[in-house]
């Protein structure tokens, strides 16, 4: 404990002058406006900030179809403002009153800033192939584990892993799905150990994670789409006759289709609920330590002591946010894995036999 | 708002990630895992069912050896009294057969008091008749002589028959 407290003052220590120093630079450049710091953390990015730098990036490759073909580049010619120029197409990134803000866009001869089709290999790309890397190495870890020593439970790290797996094919996929259970279990174990290293590697703050993956709409959209699709691709009979002809008074459903409507309607309410819990849970937890976060520098800019005072508070309850935070990553894993389970068994369910009522 | 507005380039690499994630594990992880940790479940409950029925021979041959015991306690009593059964039997046949036996000669010897008497009796008639005879000619013999005499000799001849016998 008092070690910890040692390195958190050394590193306090080493922090302070060049906030201050930064602070100098940001006091050239004008007052913070914390709005787009945090909007800028929380989205999207070409090359990869370092810390402590404001000017270098790890340049990351750009990937975009301009009005002439195919260009690839470097991020690091765009990022500081520059403008690339390949053949007679030019490309920079939006300014701060384009409508592509932060954008990579195409610079037609006329001046007029077109988006061009961008496939770039981001900061969340990139962090999106080292959570891929990731779970691949740690299952593939756990593989090889396997191989060579059967019917002994791993320890330590990898006992973790499998007692995750265990927790989620057990008690969650198991317990729903029953005799499907082994056929969805791959879709539905892989969603979880991809969302869970996703979360995990956003709270990270430097380089291998820093990016806010699953705070991030087209993230968490994509993983519902794939739930809708196997949940409306594996569904069966009895789902699509509950879908268009439920068990109502014929009323409900003959002239005019009240229940199909209502039932259609929620076969896309359940994506789209499973789309905004993930990105919402995430970018509150992102958001909220960020502010703390910046809390210092508004109130350092009002004074010493009150930035002092902020420090302490925002520090102490930052760690605190990003350790729930911790817990929300798992937490928001297990609760996106269990709805795409609850929603591909009920997909799946066997129609209810009617049993006789006994006489009375 | 950049936040709420899907990226294309980001949905599609997604996609890809995922595919190739989802493919990897497929083909290569959740096979082996799934059936590493199917399989040692099943060696658990397995292993807790042969725990179980262990348990329960256990205790059915623990019932079975007390029953065993039970019963044979039970034979031994049984021959016990069997045994005890059968001396007194036997002591009431040795005794009945005693009894029989002592009867036997007791009968035996009745017989043959029976007999000597009857023999006695004969020997005695056939000598009252001799003694009688021997009586009667003296008897005879006197009669001419004296009435006296004769009376005298008859009182004599009795008395000396009554101290003969």
């Amino acid at each position: 404990m008092k070690r910890l407290f040692l390195i958190f003052a050394a590193l306090l220590a080493i922090a302070c002058p060049r906030a201050v120093a930064s602070g100098h630079d940001d006091a050239e450049q004008g007052p913070i406006n914390p709005k787009e710091i945090i909007f800028e953390h929380l989205g999207d990015g070409y090359g990869w900030e370092v810390p402590f730098d404001h000017h270098h990036r790890i340049p990351l490759p750009c990937i975009v179809w301009g009005s002439d073909g195919l260009h690839v580049f470097s991020s690091a010619r765009i990022t500081g403002g520059g403008v690339y120029r390949d053949g007679d197409v030019e490309f920079k990134l939006g300014g701060k009153d384009s409508e592509y803000h932060g954008k990579i866009v195409e610079i037609g001869p006329d001046g007029k800033e077109t988006r061009p089709f961008d496939l770039s290999v981001t900061k969340n790309v990139c962090a999106l192939f080292i959570s891929v890397v990731a779970v691949v190495a740690v299952l593939m870890a756990l593989v090889r584990y396997y191989r060579r020593h059967a019917y002994r439970a791993p320890r330590k790290g990898l006992g973790f892993v499998e007692l995750l797996i265990d927790f989620i094919y057990g008690s969650v996929i198991k317990s729903t799905l029953g005799k499907n259970a082994r056929r969805f279990a791959p879709y539905l174990l892989t969603v979880f150990f991809f969302i869970f290293a996703m979360n995990l590697f956003g709270l990270i703050v430097v380089f291998p994670g820093g990016a806010n993956l699953t705070g991030n709409i087209a993230i968490t959209l994509v993983l519902a789409l794939l739930t809708f699709l196997v949940t409306n691709i594996f569904g069966n009979r009895h789902y699509w006759k509950e879908i268009f002809w439920p068990d109502v008074p014929l009323w409900l459903k003959f002239p005019l289709p009240i229940m199909p409507m209502i039932e259609i309607f929620g076969m896309f309410t359940k994506p789209a609920a499973l789309t905004v819990r993930l990105f919402a849970n995430m970018m509150g937890g992102h958001m909220i330590v960020l502010v703390l976060t910046l809390l210092i520098f508004i109130f350092a800019a009002v004074s010493a002591v009150a930035g002092g005072v902020a420090t302490a508070v925002a520090m102490v309850f930052s760690v605190f946010m990003l350790l729930i935070d911790v817990l929300v990553s798992f937490i928001q894993a297990y609760v996106f894995t269990m709805l795409s389970t609850i929603f591909i068994s009920l997909a799946n369910e066997e129609p209810h036999h009617h049993e006789a009522k006994p006489v009375e | 708002m950049e936040l709420f507005k899907p990226d294309f380039g980001l949905i599609f690499w997604m996609f890809v990630a995922f595919a190739v994630l989802f493919f990897i594990l497929w083909k290569f992880a959740w096979p082996v895992i799934l059936k590493s940790v199917d399989s040692r479940a099943d060696l658990i409950d397995k292993g807790v069912e042969y725990a179980q029925n262990a348990k329960e021979q256990l205790d059915k041959a623990q019932q079975t050896a007390d029953e065993l015991i039970k019963s044979a306690q039970r034979q031994q009593a049984d021959m016990l009294r069997e045994a005890d059964k059968l001396k007194s039997q036997m002591v009431d046949e040795a005794r009945m057969a005693a009894q029989a036996e002592a009867q036997k000669v007791m009968d035996a010897a009745k017989a043959s008091i029976a007999q000597q008497q009857k023999e006695a009796e004969e020997a005695l008639r056939s000598s009252v008749g001799a003694i009688a005879l021997d009586i009667a000619q003296k008897v005879v013999q006197q009669r001419m002589a004296d009435d006296k005499a004769q009376q005298q000799l008859v009182d004599k001849l009795l008395t000396e028959i009554e101290s003969q016998n």
